[in-house]
């Protein structure tokens, strides 16, 4: 296997430009922890963004960060720490749940929209993204957005690459919008609900004045033995003072909630956000994305089917983390049967590679949007080099 | 004016009108179908006044499958299609031409459901902003974007232009607050895209869809987010000596941790003309004034505004007035977003839409008025200052050919300079005709040819809003 590891963004057009006319395909990576999530690509070489590292602008009073792509979200992450700043989108650490040990870079972030709990309040990773510096399946170094929030000129290609999972080019640099970090976090807690009491619990909560940045439920045996709702409250001090009051006070049919604060709360907010109840036990794990109140349904439907499925709820019931037996389709057309009369989509995240190269690992798309998806691959990538097949058949 | 150049009409469509108005009439109902001159006339412009053309015939479907059959028909005629909102239009994203019938959602103006529990409406695309809002306010909830044209704007244009307004600071504009569209495309097919829940799948085809302008199909519907109001809001007029340290302000209060819901900014010009118009008692002795507004209950609005304050006071407020009513509170917004409409009332005037980096403010606002005075001109200055989206209003009297053209040459110097400082050529009002040759001092023509193949994708033959956003020179087509 060739890794090219250019330092310079005309070195990687150089090596796109060399591949274009056979047509050779090319993997994408970032850190090289690359393998779970997506089709299996074969690739006859790698392009790596390890070269391309550096935070290249950052201004704190603009609320705005940029970085090479290769930059690992680690140095992004502690550098926004140093002047009480943070990415808006919580990114998700998929290394638990892999068992690896790469080193995740604020590119791939960008290119497979990784978010956590916050999305539900602060956006997606896509939400944040302003701007973007990419190679194009022609070896063309394009721009896209740029360092300022508001912009509509011209096309958003930065909304298309980002959970393009490197389909459609090598990002070389991105650009984020940053928020502060929240002064204080208190998590609100409920223990011993039903999924259907914690999702109603949640979406009364989210439908409240008083803006939970994180809503989540964890049925009876995942976090200790009795289930757990949380809402999670991020502000100044005396704002969540008052705000966890009237919350608790809110949901008073559902029983006095703990509040809790440090070290403890904040894992049990990682492994929500990393799924990480899943990390060891060798199960598929899909992620379902639908409207919350039909996660309980959801839920409910594919143990019908599947009963050794195991689940959770993230954003009010809007995001769905399932584990279920690895052998089979992992549970791909039951699943996405229970799906089908309720709306919203499933993503296998993790599956042997047997598993995810028979069954689809993104959700089949419709006819019109399959071939819009087509175009949309081809007017990047005509020669179809970049990460072949990793999202669609041919996509 | 007239200096921005429209394609030439296609002869043969112009010499086929009576029978493509012969096809039109098969596919939508009588009343839906607009020929005659003086009927056609609201729909030669939009607010871009200054440039007008009468199109070729009018349609306004009632139904996704009528909007359907009409593109259906126009792109098997080979005629081009205007998708129209309400015509609000800033840029002239919804300025017809000649051989172009205009597609107008208008009459698709209902709102189709709504689901407090999952915080998202179904609406059609011809709603207007305000009316979402008004839909769901009994309940407490409200849709986030809030331009100023919000009473007259719809969705679909809202859509279209990807807009925003002063709350967009806090809870994002049009692309962070819609879930899902129904598209449909030029070929007649009907698409749906997203739903109602977050990160639909595959590519991010709504993201590109929103800002497109018109150009990739027709939105005939929308679920957007819809959220729950907070307790309260209170806006709070700030007035400094100069520009200067108003815009310091902004940095230090966002450099301390602070969002506020809503930063707007207004030069000395623009308070004189908005006091004269909306009496919201604007401190006249201020060189510039902020409208900050926060949110929660009394006491958390008490307390993040006591640290407000305390940033201005280091940065020399003179003026701090808080609205201690609602009546007090509207009247401050009042002279904010009627902005547009006062300064209408003393001069023309042309609205430009530029975003630069909040830290090049001071630098800009100087270049700026030396570039207009160096036209002989003023200008009026009101903007979103959280992001740096500007609105300078360039004023000139539009009864003077000359004086026109210096105003619109000193705008389009003003959004080079935008884009010189590392900002970019519009923030919400879109590209429409009036950037359109502007496009090339933002992007390089690889930028420009990969945005093109994008759209071709969707537009093989460039029928869709063609005269918009590329120039016309240099068009890749499939
Ligand atoms: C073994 C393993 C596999 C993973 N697979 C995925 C996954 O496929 N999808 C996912 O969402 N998360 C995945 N993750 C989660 C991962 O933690 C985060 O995506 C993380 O940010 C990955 O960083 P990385 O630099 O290691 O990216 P990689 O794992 O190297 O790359 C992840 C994806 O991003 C693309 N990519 C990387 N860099 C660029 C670039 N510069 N331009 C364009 N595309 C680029 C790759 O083609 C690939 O599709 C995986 C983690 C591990 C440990
Ligand atoms: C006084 C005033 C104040 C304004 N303030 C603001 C502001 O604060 N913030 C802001 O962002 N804008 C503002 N605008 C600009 C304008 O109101 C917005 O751009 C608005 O979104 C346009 O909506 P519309 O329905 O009028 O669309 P139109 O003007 O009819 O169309 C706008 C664009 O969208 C396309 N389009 C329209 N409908 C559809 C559809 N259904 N499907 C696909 N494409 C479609 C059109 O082809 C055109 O390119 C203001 C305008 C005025 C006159």
């Amino acid at each position: 296997m060739i890794v090219h590891t250019p330092t310079t963004e005309a070195q990687a057009c150089a090596v796109v430009k060399s591949v274009v006319d056979s047509a050779t395909p090319l993997a994408l990576c970032g850190g090289g922890t690359r393998a779970g999530l997506g089709r299996p690509v074969q690739a006859a070489s790698t392009l790596s963004s390890a070269g391309l590292t550096g935070i290249t602008l950052y201004e704190p009073a603009e609320m705005v960060i940029a970085a090479r792509a290769g930059t690992p979200l680690a140095l992004v992450q502690e550098t926004l720490a140093a002047h009480g700043q943070i990415l808006p989108f919580e990114p998700m650490d998929h290394r638990a749940l892999y068992g690896s040990e790469g080193e995740p870079t604020i590119g791939a972030v960008a290119a497979c929209n990784i978010s956590g709990p916050r999305r539900i309040n602060a956006g997606a990773a896509r939400d944040s993204l302003i701007g973007v510096r990419l190679v194009n399946g022609r070896g063309e170094m394009i721009k896209s957005g740029g360092r300022v929030m508001k912009n509509v000129t011209g096309l958003d290609l930065v909304k298309l690459m980002s959970g393009s999972h490197g389909t459609l080019g090598f990002l070389t640099e991105v650009t984020f919008r940053v928020l502060p970090r929240p002064e204080r976090i208190v998590t609100l807690q409920w223990r011993g609900l039903s999924s259907d009491e914690g999702v109603a619990l949640l979406s009364k909560a989210l439908g409240s004045p008083f803006e939970p940045m994180a809503a989540a439920h964890l049925p009876a045996g995942l976090a200790g033995e009795a289930a757990l709702t949380l809402l999670r409250l991020e502000n100044f001090a005396d704002p969540i003072a008052y705000r966890a009051g009237e919350l608790a006070a809110l949901l008073g049919a559902y029983g006095v909630p703990d509040r809790l604060e440090g070290a403890g709360p904040d894992a049990l907010w990682r492994d929500i956000r990393d799924a990480a109840f899943f990390a060891d036990t060798g199960e598929a794990v899909w992620r379902l994305s639908l409207a919350p109140t039909n996660g309980p349904k959801a839920t409910a439907a594919i143990a019908r089917a599947l009963p050794a499925a195991r689940s959770f709820h993230d954003w009010g019931g809007g995001l769905v983390w399932l584990a279920v037996p690895a052998d089979g389709d992992a549970g791909a057309a039951a699943i996405r049967a229970a799906l089908r009369p309720l709306g919203g989509h499933a993503t296998l995240v993790r599956a042997p590679d047997a598993v995810r190269a028979a069954a689809d690992v993104f959700q089949p798309l419709s006819g019109p949007l399959m071939r819009l998806t087509a175009g949309i691959k081809t007017s990047f990538d005509p020669a179809g080099i970049f990460e072949p097949g990793r999202m669609y058949a041919g996509i | 004016m007239g200096a921005i150049a429209f394609p030439m009409p296609d002869a043969g469509v112009l010499a086929r009108r009576e029978a493509i108005i012969a096809g039109l009439s098969q596919l939508v109902a009588p009343n839906a179908l607009i020929t005659g001159e003086d009927e056609r006339r609201p729909y030669e412009t939009d607010a871009l006044s200054a440039y007008r053309r009468m199109p070729l015939a009018v349609v306004l479907p009632s139904t996704t499958q009528e909007v359907a059959a009409v593109l259906r028909y126009c792109r098997q005629e080979g005629v081009p299609v205007v998708p129209r909102g309400s015509g609000t239009s800033l840029s002239g994203g919804a300025i017809p031409q000649e051989d172009a019938v205009v597609v107008g959602v208008s009459k698709m103006s209902r709102i189709l459901s709504i689901d407090y529990a999952n915080r998202v409406a179904r609406v059609e695309a011809g709603v207007t902003n305000l009316a979402v809002t008004g839909a769901v306010s009994a309940e407490g909830f409200f849709y986030a974007p809030d331009p100023s044209s919000q009473l007259a704007c719809s969705i679909g244009g809202n859509i279209g232009m990807n807009s925003g307004g002063p709350h967009c600071l806090k809870y994002g504009v049009t692309t962070n607050n819609v879930l899902g569209v129904t598209l449909v495309t030029l070929e007649g097919e009907i698409v749906e895209i997203g739903g109602s829940h977050l990160d639909s799948a595959g590519y991010d085809l709504l993201g590109l869809i929103i800002g497109s302008e018109g150009q990739l199909g027709i939105v005939t519907e929308a679920s957007v987010r819809i959220l729950r109001a907070a307790e309260g809001a209170r806006p709070v007029m700030f007035g400094f000596p100069t520009s200067e340290q108003a815009g310091a302000a902004v940095a230090a209060i966002i450099g301390a941790g602070i969002i506020p819901v809503a930063m707007e900014f207004m030069d000395k010009q623009a308070i004189d003309i908005c006091e004269a118009f909306a009496k919201a008692g604007y401190p006249m002795d201020c060189g510039a004034l902020l409208i900050i507004e926060v949110e929660g209950s009394d006491e958390e609005m008490d307390a993040g505004l006591a640290r407000i304050v305390a940033i201005a006071r280091e940065h020399g407020v003179t003026t701090v007035k808080e609205s201690r009513s609602a009546m007090e509170a509207a009247a401050i917004w009042k002279g904010r977003k009627s902005a547009f409409g006062a300064t209408g009332r003393v001069a023309d005037y042309i609205c430009m839409d530029g975003t630069i980096p909040t830290g090049q403010l001071p630098h800009v606002l100087r270049r700026m008025d030396e570039i207009v005075k160096s036209y002989g001109l003023r200008v009026a200055n009101v903007f979103h200052a959280g992001d740096g989206n500007l609105h300078p209003l360039v004023l000139y009297n539009c009864n003077d050919p000359v004086e026109a053209q210096k105003a619109e040459d000193a705008g389009m110097d003003i959004l080079k300079l935008c884009v010189e400082v590392g900002g970019c050529l519009t923030g919400e009002h879109g590209v429409g005709i009036e950037k359109r040759d502007l496009m090339n001092v933002q992007f390089n023509p690889e930028d420009l040819a990969q945005q093109m193949r994008v759209r071709a994708v969707f537009d093989p033959a460039w029928l869709l809003n063609p005269a918009k956003v590329f120039p016309l020179e240099g068009r890749v087509v499939a």
